[in-house]
Order: structure tokens, then C-alpha cells, then sequence
């Protein structure tokens, strides 16, 4: 090993695992006992092990660009970063000292303003940044913060020191991601973990539950004080905390679903929340709730459609006048963007000797803002060395290396630089430390070493920051190795905090006190979420008869001549059609002339039907499936989503030559799929009111099937073979077991309509959807939601078997018909009276 | 001078409006040349919640949040003020260069903090080296700034057709200055990004000017629109009023509304609804004078 890590040894960077006589320093030695000791096959098989639980787990993280769809698996090395204890305490301390300062700042600049008006801060840096939204000046801030999350990017100079890089202050992302990186790596290292006490995650999360617990506390007594009709919350009753998200394309989107699980909060859009009587509400199945804290992930501007940026569809109109109020926690308050500006570094020392009386504890890499006249000359005599940014988010520009640039390029970036001075900082270049990464090369281990940065997490509490012991460190593994972003292609580790006392085992999940404090039903169903439930109960059970509709076909085409199958077979394309599975006649003209597909024509459009990735197919349908899931991240279990993952990298592959078996194989794996999928819903989530908004889903999703494919199979001539209706319904064993004979039209209709023991039967769904709406009627009073369904039902009980089951009957025909036209119309009342938010904004221009 | 002004709006939507929350900057404020004498807002149907503060810049905000399923909004402004008139151009020869007050707003920024939020690039009105070279045409090497303001204020009046069609609300500044037509926010806009691409401070204001009916035809009610003109701040006479609409300096026919960095901080009446579909605008403003008063 040792000859190895020579190897890795730069003389002019400062390396994280060795020290300057290439010896691995102490607080690495445990690791690297434990990885000499391994054979290279099990340190492989380590590796493998955490790429697979990263995809499994589907932590990704979205690029904007990225046309591939919305995932891109996240990137997580072996090798954590390992920082000791004493270096750990300076660390935290000079972050909270920074989290402090920098709240101070932002409550000045919203506040009184003392800092302008005694030059200590240029006016260029406030409002010369589009950061800075003056609707926000004089918001009152519970406990003097404003600044609740924050997060530093911190990098190691080559003397051994830790430097600020860059701050962030609206919504910083990524302890979502440290924490999932700590479960993976941790199982892969159970061992080490118990031995080298390596600081917990989980104590930082709940003192951030407990800080937007007391400030919910706070903003509730303000409500009931202050707004007629709003009692204050009862004892032992929680406030209500929401993360706001901007969706599901937003590039952490899954560290937000993850976090909100993780939390305990619900995740919701701005079109969840409303805003009346100055107070922000969450719209669920049961009413408004008044919502008090929000822990957002959209930008200041976007937040508020009515006070800031009026092109934004993603906020909460009213959201700035109930912050105002009080009646609102915003975390972090509007306007902190304003914080994230390079120029802002290079004035710190001073505000932090002003403001706090002390000396600045951890130094920022050498800035220089060009809108100071003598730091613009500076910078422009030493080009070489520094690398040009721009001061504020709005400047679009990215990094550029002074030492890159020709001659006539560094004479346009003077240019530009003079033209415009205060849109520049200029930062030295630093060599940043380098640690060890493990990466798998043709199924070898090998070491190597990349440039790595640390960020750090704090967050308020009444009595200062608590700072998160590790945080999120990143490598460079792009191109340019010199700038370290997950955007550019990094690679992620967990980062160990090692601690002098043992670890005790501690879980987020609280214990109950008492049994007040049991809930039996999750308290805030928002109109989206049950929507969202209600199209994945849809589109699971559609998936599902797709695919053995698909089989069904493929099969009979496999199996029996044409002359076998002329009976069934129109019917079985027709169906396919149904699905949009098959191409389907255009209009009245083409429908009246067409004509079935030839054997030779049918089979490339039915591989085609599996796998294009263009058209219609199992293989979009599954990606359909994918997103409803994708909405759904916080609702479902890990081994339910890992499902639904592994099944949507099925149909990710290109198929170019697979055949009718290739189709056939595949369909009966995703088929698989779909049945476990079916098995987590129906036997591993609580039965709550989410749970029967899926099922509504399933229930009329099948019953439009059945509707349709009895009312075609009717039309099939007299002698057709009925074995295939009863594959597509599942019910062959059923049949079999119960009829040693070849299927007759009598038996199968009974067991396919009126079989109520049969869950794939249409009496099945009826009863199922009757008792489903009834008791939301009883609830909810719904409008007799149920009443038309129940109509439905009582006439399929008024049939009389001997006389309508059977080929081409007209009143099962009109029956059928006519179920299917109430499920049409039952889907658009749900959608009305249960998620009827959905209208789109519509923003005014005067 | 006392003027009465009403300013209705009316919006009509295709379907029904469920929750509609709009925020109106249409109160005037008092300035030292101008004083509200009485002030109402009515709007139909009836607010559900309505309230009133003053913003960031002393502006006055309406919010108001309608409830009840509508077809139609109609939102009234009426108020009466009296206007004095301003300085006069040959009464502000003391004004210094314009480089000495971007020298000044640079480097004693302190002494003048009420300037500052209006130097730098907004959104919607960027600075460039197009707008900056534009300014220089009249902002010529040691020219008072006062001198230099209205020659750009000529400038643009000369230059540029006021031509409804040719722009929109987001038509950008570079397609302005190149197309040479716009309407009065246009202009305003425009001389402002001239103006901040020389490190200038200076606002844009929203407002009503009096308009003059042909000799012998009575004034027409409705026929008047809101106005919007451009604020130089000068550290010897602080702000100074230019129209580059009607290539004026500001004097008692204008009547101040609202002052911020661009349009945005001023729109008379912005909002969100829910649900309305397409919707349809009118606008109706009648700025009447009621009397002379002697000053």
C-alpha cells in the first residue's frame, strides 16, 4: 500500500491522507489498516456495493440541461474525507462565527442600514445586486434571524489551513445529500464505524427540527393574537412546517423529497399554499391549514409572484406582506440571496471586528472587488494569478483563469473589467489540497488523488448556530480540475468527524412520550399529493394491462396460426390500438377501411410497442410511471422506490435487433415488476387517506379496462377462443381450477363481471370504488359522488346471466357502455372536488 | 395648481376568477412641489381584505384580495392635489459637471445614501456600453449634468417616434434604442440606462401630465393616459424632472404618483389570479384642472 501512496504524493499541495514526509497522517491510519488488510476483490466488491446502493437508492441530481430526462445518478467515492477532532472544533467554530456575522449583515441591510450610512459597506454591494429586493427592507425576524441555513465552501491552502471559498445563503443545498452519503458509506464500512467514533449527522437535523418547532411556536401565538378566527395551537400540537419546493425538475429535487421525508415535513409547491388574511395556508383534501414556518428551496424572487418577480410561477402571491405580518417563519428570510456575493468577502474582517468585536476566525482566499479603483488595478497587473468571477448572481459569466488567456483575450477582459469594475471580484488562485479517491478501473481498485473541497452546513438555533459535524466534501473529477461543482461533474464523500468520546446510536425518530402523542392518521394531505396518488394508482394498474396485453398478443402470434386465432385476433390489435400500442386509423375513413395487419407487418410494430423509446410503447409508458413515482418520493418507501427504479433502468437500454422473444422476455420482467409494485401498494402502505386516493386510482384505471375489453371481446365471433381474456385479466389458474374444459362464454363472463372474490372482476371495483366514495360522501359531504356508481351496480345485478352472458348480447353491451361513460365523468369530479387547485395562474399585465 | 384626477381600471375575464390579490401603487405622494388633497379607491366587487403602507421607497401600496368568483374587476382611483411649480432651467445654473457627480456619487456615497439605490442596473433596465456611448452624444466632456439632462432629454424627443405598436412591456432597451420608437416608459427606460451607464443616479417616476385639447374642443373624458418621466439627481439641487415624451423639464403639469428604479417598482395595479382565463383591459384616466391658485 505504502508504495502506492507514494504515487500520490505532491509536493506543492497540501495532501489530506499524507504528510510531508509521504507518511499517512494518524487520523487516516485506522482506514488504511482496514484497507490493506483487503484482498482487492473485496475492496472491489466495496465499490460496487455503493455504486449500486446510489442507484438503488435513486439519489441523483438533476442538470438543468440535461435532455436525457431529470436523473443523473449521483456520484459517491469510498473514500470519505477524514478530519480530527481538534481540527473539526476550529472548523465549526469559525463557521458559526461566519453564520453569525453573516446574519448580522443581512438583518442590517433589511434593518436599519448603519453599514451604508457609515461607509462600511458600498452601496454598489447592495444595490448594485439584483439580489437586494427592497419590498423586503423592515420584515421583523423572529429572534433577530434571518439567516437560519447556511453553508460554507471551504478548501485546504497548501499551508495546512482551511479557507472560505464562498458562502451560501438562500437555500443552501446538500446536507440532504451528506446525510444519504453517511447511510451508504456507513454500511459499507460497519466496522470502522463502530470502532473510530465518527461524529453523528443526526443530532444537527433534530436541533433544526427543534428551531423551526419553536419558531412554528412563536409565529402561531402571533397568528392567534393577531388575525380574528385563529385559535393558538393546543397543547402538545405541533406547528405546522412545510419545505417549499420548486418541483420536481429542479436539480435536488431528490435531496428536498429526501430531507422532507427525513424531517417529517411536508414537501409542497407554491400552488399547495395560499395566502389569506395575511396568513399562509396549505390546501389539503380536508381544508386550509394555516402553515407557520417554511423552509424554502425556490429563490427570494421567485417566491412571490406579487411582490417580486411577477414572472414567477413557482411562489406563493402574498407570501412577502404575511412574512411582514409575522405570521410566517421563512428560512431563510427573503432578500438573503443578497449575502451570496464574492464582493461581500474582502469587507468581512472589518464587519466582523465592528460588528462582533472580534477578529474573523477563518480567512476567505484572497478576493479582490474590482469596483474598488485601486483593487481593478491590482488585479488588472496580476492577471496571471488570479482567476475572474462575477460579484453577483445576476452577472452571467463563469470562471475565468487569468493564466489561460492570450494576450488579445486578457486585453478584452480588461476592457471588460474596466467597463464594468463592480461586476468582478478576482480571487487568487490557490493550489487546494488533494485527497485520496478510490475508483474501480476494468475491475481493478485503484487510488488515486483529486482536489477536494469542504462545504459546511450550520443552522440557527433561539441560542446560535449548531453546526452539521462533517458536511458534503466534493472532488474535482471534470476536466478542469481547478473548479469543484456537482453542475461540472464531481464526484461526492462523506466526510468523518472523528471524535474522542464513543457515538451513541441516535435516530431522528423520536420516542413517544405518551399516548397523546400517538397519530393514526398522517395530519396534512395537500390537494396535490392526493392527486399525484391518485394518477400513480392510474398509471400503475394501466402499466400492468398494458404489459399483458402486450404478452397476450405476442403469445397468440408465437403459438397459433392465423387460422387458430382468426376468431380473437382483430379484437386482440383492436385493444393493442385501445392502448395506443398499435398505430391507429386517423379519422371516420381510414376506421372504415382498415383492415387488420398481416403476420409480417404486425411483428416489427410489436417490438416496436415494447421498446421504442419514440412512440407509444411499455418502454415510455414505464417512464410515465417513473415520474408519478418520482412525485411521490416522500410517500413511498426505499424498497418501493428501489422497485420502480430497477424498473424504469429496464427499458433504459437500446433495443436495436431484439426479436419477438426479446420482447416477450422483457415484458414478463417488467410484468414481474409491476406485480411487486402492486404488493408494496396494497400490503406496505397504511391504509390513510393518500393510500385511498391509489386506490381510487386502481380501481377506476381496471374498471375502464374491463368495460372495454368485455365490450370488444362481445363482438367477437361465437367460436373465438376466450383463454387470452382470461391471461389479460389474470385469470387462468382461476378458471382452470375451477372448469377442467375449454373456456365458454357463460363461465368467463361470470368469473370476469360477477365474481366478487375475484379482485380482477368487475363487481370487484364496483363494491370497492361504492364503499371508497360513500365514505368520503359521509366525510367530506362530496355531492353524492357515489350515487351514479352505485346506479351502475345495482343494474349489473339485474342482469340475468343465462340471458346476457353471452357473445353479442345488446343489454350487457349498453351496460358495459355506459360504466365506462360514469368512470369518465367520476375521474373529473374527484379531480373538482378533491384537486381542484389545479387552475394555472394567470398574471395580469397592466 | 389643483388637478383632480380618476384613473379606472377594468379588467374583464372569459371565465371566472376565483382569488385575485393585486398590489396598486396609485395614491400620490407628497413631494415638495405637491400635496394629496383627498384621496379614495373603490374597487368592484368588494374586497374581501384591503390594506395600506407605505414601501421601501415612500410610495404608497394598496393591497387588495378578492374572494368572491368574478367576472369582471373594476378598480377607481380619484383624488384631487395641488401641484406648485418647479425651478426653471435658467434658476439651476449652479449644477456641476457630470463627471464630478459621478465622482462624487463613487466616493462620498455617504453624504448622499437617498441617491444611491439608483445608480446601479435594474432587470429591467440594463446598463451598457451602447447606452453609455448613446449618453455621451450630449454628455459631453465637463457639461453641467443639469445642461447635459435636457439636451438628452431633446435628444430622445428628436430622435425617437412615439409609436404604441412598436414595443411591448418586455421589449428590452438595446431593441428600443435601436428600433428608435417606444412609448413613454420606453423613453423613461431609456434615458435611464443612458444615464446610469455614465454612473448616474436617477429614478423612474410614474404619474399624469395635463393634457392640452385642440383650441376650442372641450376635454374629453377617459382620453388621458398614466404618464411616466425620469428624476437626475443632482447634489446641488437634488432631484430634477426631465419628460422625455414631451422633451420638457417637469414643471406644474405633472402629477407625481410613484418614483422607483424602473416600471417595475411602480405599476399602477399588478396582480395574480386564479383561474380567468384570457382577459381583457381597459383603461380610462381624467386629469382635470380645477383651479389656479397664485403662488
Amino acid at each position: 500500500m505504502q508504495s502506492v501512496l507514494n504515487q500520490l504524493y505532491f509536493s506543492d499541495r497540501y495532501n489530506e491522507l499524507l504528510d510531508s514526509n509521504g507518511q499517512a497522517r494518524p487520523h487516516w491510519q485506522a482506514l488504511l489498516a482496514q484497507l490493506e488488510s483487503e484482498e482487492p476483490t473485496a475492496m472491489r466488491k466495496r465499490i460496487e456495493a455503493v455504486q449500486r446502493q446510489v442507484r438503488d437508492n435513486g439519489v441523483t441530481y438533476n442538470v438543468y440541461a440535461d435532455t436525457h430526462g431529470v436523473q443523473r445518478p449521483w456520484d459517491l467515492d469510498v473514500l470519505p474525507l477524514i478530519i480530527p477532532q481538534d481540527e473539526w472544533q476550529h472548523i465549526a467554530a469559525s463557521v458559526a462565527q461566519r453564520a453569525t456575522l453573516l446574519n448580522q449583515v443581512l438583518l442590517d441591510v433589511y434593518g436599519e442600514q448603519r453599514l451604508l450610512a457609515s461607509g462600511q459597506l458600498p452601496p454598489a454591494l447592495i444595490y448594485g445586486h439584483n439580489g437586494f429586493l427592497p419590498s423586503c427592507v423592515g420584515i421583523p425576524h423572529y429572534d433577530n434571524v434571518a439567516l437560519h441555513h447556511y453553508a460554507v465552501d471551504l478548501a485546504r491552502a497548501p499551508n495546512g489551513q482551511w479557507w472560505v471559498v464562498s458562502d451560501r445563503t438562500q437555500g443552501p443545498t446538500g446536507a440532504g445529500y451528506a446525510l444519504e452519503n453517511r447511510t451508504i458509506i456507513s454500511s459499507a464500512f460497519p466496522e470502522l464505524f463502530r470502532d473510530l467514533n465518527i461524529e453523528r449527522l443526526s443530532g444537527f437535523f433534530a436541533s433544526m427540527r427543534d428551531s423551526l418547532a419553536h419558531w412554528g411556536h412563536r409565529v402561531a401565538d402571533n397568528q392567534a393574537q393577531t388575525v380574528p378566527g385563529i385559535t393558538a395551537l393546543g397543547q402538545g400540537e405541533p406547528p405546522l412546517v412545510v419545505i417549499l419546493t420548486p418541483g420536481p425538475y429542479n436539480e435536488t429535487y431528490h435531496e428536498q423529497s429526501f430531507l422532507a421525508g427525513y424531517l417529517g415535513y411536508p414537501l409542497v409547491q407554491g400552488s399547495d399554499l395560499t395566502v389569506r388574511n395575511g396568513i399562509v395556508w396549505l390546501k389539503t383534501i380536508a381544508g386550509l391549514r394555516p402553515v407557520h414556518a417554511i423552509l424554502r428551496r425556490i429563490d427570494d424572487d421567485y417566491c412571490d409572484p406579487l411582490e417580486l418577480n411577477a414572472d414567477s410561477l413557482l411562489g406563493v402571491a402574498g407570501l412577502t406582506q404575511a412574512a411582514r405580518l409575522g405570521n410566517v417563519l421563512i428560512a431563510n428570510a427573503l432578500g438573503a440571496n443578497l449575502l451570496q456575493s464574492g464582493a461581500l468577502l474582502g469587507f468581512l474582517p472589518n464587519l466582523c471586528q465592528s460588528l462582533l468585536g472580534e477578529a474573523l476566525r477563518m480567512p476567505s482566499v484572497g478576493t479582490w472587488w474590482c469596483g474598488e479603483p485601486a483593487a481593478l488595478e491590482y488585479v488588472i497587473q496580476h492577471l496571471d494569478d488570479l482567476v475572474i468571477k462575477p460579484a453577483y448572481p445576476q452577472v452571467r459569466s463563469s470562471p475565468i483563469f487569468g493564466e489561460d488567456l492570450n494576450p488579445s483575450q486578457k486585453e478584452s477582459l480588461i476592457e471588460r473589467l474596466r467597463a464594468q469594475p463592480d461586476h468582478y471580484i478576482a480571487q487568487e488562485q490557490v493550489d487546494i489540497s488533494h485527497a485520496p479517491v478510490l475508483t474501480s478501473h476494468q475491475h481493478q481498485p485503484q487510488i488515486g488523488s483529486l482536489a477536494v473541497s469542504l462545504r459546511v452546513y450550520a443552522f440557527a438555533t433561539p441560542n446560535g448556530y449548531a453546526i452539521l459535524p462533517g458536511g458534503l466534501s466534493r472532488v474535482a473529477s471534470g476536466k478542469d480540475a481547478r473548479v469543484v461543482t456537482m453542475q461540472r461533474g464531481g464526484t461526492s464523500k462523506d466526510t468523518w468527524v472523528l471524535s474522542h468520546d464513543s457515538q451513541p446510536p441516535f435516530s431522528l425518530l423520536r420516542k413517544t412520550n405518551s399516548s397523546q402523542d400517538l397519530v393514526r392518521e398522517n395530519a396534512y394531505l395537500s390537494s396535490r399529493m392526493a392527486e399525484n396518488l391518485f394518477w400513480y394508482g392510474r398509471y400503475s394498474v394501466r402499466n400492468l394491462q398494458k404489459a399483458m396485453m402486450l404478452r397476450a398478443t405476442i403469445r397468440a402470434l408465437l403459438e397459433y396460426t392465423p387460422e387458430m386465432r382468426d376468431g380473437e385476433w382483430v379484437t386482440m390489435q383492436g385493444l393493442c390500438q385501445w392502448f395506443d400500442l398499435l398505430p391507429c386509423a386517423e379519422d371516420e375513413e381510414d376506421l372504415a377501411n382498415w383492415q387488420p395487419w398481416a403476420d409480417d407487418d404486425i411483428e416489427p410494430l410489436l417490438i416496436q410497442s415494447v421498446f421504442s423509446q419514440q412512440s407509444n410503447s411499455l418502454a415510455t409508458s414505464v417512464q410515465q410511471l417513473f415520474q408519478q413515482a418520482f412525485n411521490l418520493r416522500e410517500r413511498i418507501s426505499n424498497d418501493h422506490w428501489r422497485t420502480v427504479n430497477v424498473l424504469s433502468r429496464l427499458f433504459i437500454t437500446r433495443h436495436q435487433h431484439a426479436t419477438l422473444q426479446d420482447a416477450l422476455s422483457y415484458i414478463e420482467q417488467a410484468i414481474n415488476h409491476f406485480v411487486t409494485l402492486t404488493g408494496f401498494a396494497m400490503d406496505w402502505m397504511t391504509r390513510d387517506l393518500g393510500w385511498r386516493f391509489m386506490s381510487l386510482g386502481r380501481r377506476i384505471e381496471r374498471l375502464q379496462f374491463m368495460c372495454v375489453l368485455l365490450s370488444r371481446a362481445l363482438g367477437m365471433p361465437q367460436h373465438s377462443n376466450l383463454e387470452w381474456l382470461l391471461q389479460v385479466t389474470n385469470n387462468l389458474v382461476t378458471y382452470r381450477a375451477r372448469y377442467a374444459a375449454q373456456p365458454e362464454w357463460l363461465p368467463v363472463l361470470d368469473l370476469l363481471l360477477m365474481d366478487d372474490n375475484n379482485p380482477n372482476s368487475v363487481v370487484f371495483q364496483i363494491k370497492g370504488l361504492v364503499k371508497y366514495l360513500e365514505e368520503m360522501d359521509a366525510q367530506d359531504n362530496a355531492g353524492g359522488i357515489a350515487t351514479e356508481l352505485n346506479d351502475c351496480w345495482q343494474a349489473l345485478l339485474q342482469l340475468d346471466p343465462d340471458q346476457c352472458f353471452t357473445v353479442g348480447n345488446a343489454a350487457l353491451a349498453e351496460w358495459l357502455n355506459r360504466t365506462y361513460a360514469v368512470t369518465l365523468t367520476l375521474s373529473d369530479r374527484l379531480s373538482l372536488r378533491f384537486f381542484s387547485y389545479a387552475s394555472p395562474l394567470v398574471i395580469p399585465r397592466y | 395648481m389643483r388637478y383632480q384626477v380618476e384613473h379606472q381600471t377594468l379588467y374583464s375575464y372569459d371565465i371566472p376568477v376565483i382569488q385575485s390579490q393585486q398590489l396598486l401603487h396609485m395614491m400620490p405622494r407628497q413631494t415638495d412641489f405637491q400635496q394629496c388633497v383627498s384621496y379614495t379607491l373603490v374597487c368592484e366587487p368588494v374586497p374581501a381584505e384591503q390594506s395600506r403602507r407605505l414601501d421601501f421607497f415612500g410610495n404608497h401600496n394598496d393591497y387588495v384580495t378578492l374572494l368572491v368568483p368574478h367576472e369582471s374587476l373594476e378598480v377607481t382611483s380619484r383624488f384631487q392635489v395641488d401641484v406648485q411649480p418647479r425651478p426653471i432651467l435658467a434658476e439651476l445654473l449652479q449644477s456641476p459637471a457630470w463627471e464630478s457627480v459621478h465622482d462624487t456619487l463613487q466616493l462620498q456615497a455617504t453624504q448622499h445614501l437617498s441617491a444611491t439605490p439608483f445608480v446601479y442596473a435594474t432587470a429591467k433596465v440594463q446598463v451598457s456600453e451602447a447606452l453609455a456611448s448613446f449618453a455621451r452624444q450630449c454628455f459631453t466632456p465637463q457639461r453641467s449634468l443639469l445642461d447635459a439632462a435636457m439636451a438628452l432629454t431633446q435628444h430622445i424627443y428628436s430622435e425617437f417616434e412615439f409609436d404604441p405598436q412598436a414595443t411591448d412591456i418586455s421589449t428590452p432597451l438595446d431593441e428600443v434604442l435601436k428600433g428608435r420608437r417606444g412609448v413613454c416608459q420606453d423613453f423613461a427606460h431609456l434615458m435611464i440606462g443612458a444615464l446610469r451607464s455614465l454612473g448616474l443616479a436617477c429614478r423612474y417616476v410614474s404619474g399624469y401630465i395635463l393634457t392640452h385639447p385642440p383650441a376650442g374642443q372641450p376635454r374629453m373624458v377617459g382620453a388621458d393616459a398614466s404618464h411616466a418621466w425620469v428624476s437626475v439627481y443632482c447634489p446641488v439641487y437634488g432631484w430634477v424632472d426631465f419628460d422625455p415624451t414631451n422633451n420638457c423639464l417637469v414643471q406644474q403639469e405633472h402629477i407625481t404618483v410613484a418614483w422607483g428604479r424602473d416600471f417595475s417598482d411602480v405599476s399602477p395595479m399588478r396582480g395574480v389570479v386564479l383561474g380567468g382565463g384570457q382577459q381583457h383591459l381597459t383603461v380610462n384616466v381624467t386629469v382635470t384642472p380645477l383651479e389656479y391658485t397664485t403662488v
